[in-house]
């Protein structure tokens, strides 16, 4: 133990180009460059085209960068997707309505070959995790919103990778549910000491949530800023102490700084992602 | 398995099933007094009702009562011999089912195969695609023919070509279109994420087809199999018409009809037959999606 643990995500000078050297190019991420440390917790931040997702796809080897050199866990993105080194949560749960909730965190573990008895015992082990022990035998369309999430984030843990990649997961729950995630994730994520980085549109979700909030802005994606949020150990008070809405001003501020929406080219990234070009 | 409350036997279904079948029974008996009303009414009148004369013929020889209709099925089939027209047509039938059955076999696994082929490489879908719809405008009646005289004319795989054989080539050639066509769509129905996440666990292609693409599709082959076990059977009747294949419900339509004028009520038996075919099958493709959708949400045919 004498070598340092390596870094879980190093980007330097990535950059994404789609459609390079035609009249669609769009310049998704310039230059980025970025360092996650084992057990933290990291948000993206910034408005739509500013690159945030394409960044945790890239982080996750679904798709490959331009250009730049981007490490997971030590070892090449690419590598660490072979290897399972993450998770990953989407803001749709993407439950199999044909399996049953246990069967739905038992599928990486099925993928990886996992027997029977070890695949069950896990995933009802999971199930406490995010307590919903006695929903095992439902079937997803059966669960609130709010559950379904809960689901996807212990399919996304069941094999315990060291990261979790989650894209906007909480996106589209209600206030109330949304704020009981976040503390259940910060819950899991501290039991587990699983690194998570995580995309997301609220300034308060991303203050709370994470050590570091990364703000990016669009046309081209970069990084602009990235703000520290050393609150502690958060709780139900943290969301009302003065330390918070510092951090949330200053968050706001970063945001501000960018030259505003309005133009149509920044949904420009999404449509190419929902077309499916360039991509895998 | 733990079902969630209201989903599965709920009084509410078990009354719309009931009232289901009271009006399929209330169809059929509204059917059989139009029939024999009209013909009642022919009669009464002598076939012109306030000065209009009635469209179509009412007599025995067009119409035969429903009553001798149903009586025939238990007289003999011919004068001279001891098998009842109910066992003829009911033998016929299923020397029909098999040979439809056999078609739409191949029909699905044609259909899948073409399927899993044009979702898997975009070429193939862009090559094979315009080819599988043009398959089924070419007209019916031209294709029976010239399937009919591929008997005894080639080997496959060592076997000689038999007549049979063209009925169900012809059943399957209707039967792998709604498949192939259905199947496509459903395989490609995942929504991006849904691979994203597949690819995020390195799985590998044939992992995500038969853990993702084939349960998504389910939905939406249940109303591509219903389409296919249609046109599997009208398609062997017919094709057993014009390939002249004897044992089947087609031929027995044939000859039945050719004795229409001696036998009026013999016509009716034979597609009073093919109706029940029809109506076995629909209640088999019931079956399966009661049975394949079973752990479904409701609703969810596409």
């Amino acid at each position: 133990m004498n070598t340092p643990e390596p870094a879980t995500v190093r980007a330097v000078a990535v950059s994404k180009i789609f459609n390079p050297h035609k009249a669609n190019q769009v310049d998704a991420l310039i230059d980025v460059d970025l360092t996650v440390e084992p057990g933290e917790l990291v948000s993206l931040i910034g408005p739509s085209g500013c690159g945030k997702s394409t960044l945790l796809r890239l982080i996750a080897n679904l798709i490959e960068p331009t250009s730049g050199d981007l490490t997971v866990n030590g070892k090449s993105a690419r590598q660490a997707r072979l290897d399972q080194d993450y998770g990953m949560a989407f803001q749709q749960a993407g439950l199999f309505e044909w399996r049953t909730v246990a069967r739905n965190i038992e599928l990486p573990l099925e993928l990886r070959k996992w027997s029977k008895a070890d695949r069950r015992a896990r995933a009802s082990e999971m199930l406490e995790l995010v307590k919903l022990g006695e929903f095992a035998h439902h079937h997803p369309w059966e669960l609130s919103g709010g559950m379904q999430q809960r689901v996807a984030i212990a399919r996304a843990l069941s094999f315990r990778p060291r990261m979790l990649l989650m894209d906007e997961p909480f996106g589209a729950l209600d206030e109330m549910t949304r704020e009981h995630m976040q503390a259940e994730l910060l819950r899991i994520c501290s039991e587990t000491g699983t690194t998570v980085v995580f995309v997301t549109h609220s300034i308060p979700e991303a203050v709370y949530l994470s050590n570091r909030v990364v703000v990016m802005s669009p046309r081209p994606g970069r990084i602009v800023r990235v703000v520290d949020v050393p609150l502690g150990r958060r709780d139900d008070d943290t969301r009302e102490s003065a330390e918070f809405f510092k951090k949330i001003t200053e968050v706001r501020e970063a945001l501000r700084g960018i030259e505003g929406g309005g133009d149509p080219r920044s949904a420009d990234v999404e449509r190419l992602r929902s077309a499916g070009g360039d991509f895998r | 398995m733990g079902r969630a409350d209201g989903v599965g036997g709920s009084p509410g279904l078990a009354r719309q099933r009931a009232r289901r079948w009271l009006l399929a029974v209330a169809a059929v008996a509204i059917l059989c007094g139009m029939w024999e009303g009209y013909k009642a009414l022919g009669e009464a009148t002598d076939g012109t009702v306030l000065g209009w004369d009635l469209p179509a013929r009412y007599d025995d020889l067009s119409m035969p009562h429903l009553t001798d209709v149903v009586a025939r099925f238990s007289e003999p089939t011919n004068r001279g011999t001891t098998e009842s027209v109910g066992v003829s047509v009911l033998k016929g039938a299923w020397y029909t089912l098999q040979l439809a059955g056999l078609g739409l076999a191949v029909g699905i696994a044609v259909g899948l195969g073409l399927a899993v082929l044009m979702q898997r490489f975009r070429v193939a879908e862009r090559g094979l695609l315009p080819y599988v719809i043009l398959s089924q405008t070419v007209p019916f009646a031209a294709l029976a023919p010239l399937v009919a005289g591929w008997s005894g004319r080639f080997d496959v795989l060592g076997y000689e070509w038999e007549q049979w054989m063209s009925v169900s080539f012809i059943a399957s050639y209707l039967a792998f279109f709604p498949i192939a066509v259905g199947a496509l769509k459903g395989l490609q129905s995942p929504t991006a994420a849904t691979i994203e996440l597949m690819d995020s666990y390195a799985a590998p292609a044939r992992a995500t087809l038969f853990k993702v693409r084939f349960p998504s599709a389910v939905p939406y082959l249940v109303p591509a199999l219903r389409l296919a076990f249609a046109s599997a059977i009208v398609g062997s009747i017919v094709a057993e018409i014009s390939v002249g294949r004897r044992g089947g419900l087609g031929r027995l339509i044939l000859e039945y009809s050719q004795q229409a004028s001696s036998d009026p009520p013999k016509v009716y038996t034979a597609m009073l037959g093919a109706a029940l075919l029809g109506l076995v099958v629909a209640g088999v493709v019931n079956l399966v999606e009661l049975w394949v959708l079973r752990n479904r949400p409701l609703g969810d045919v596409r």
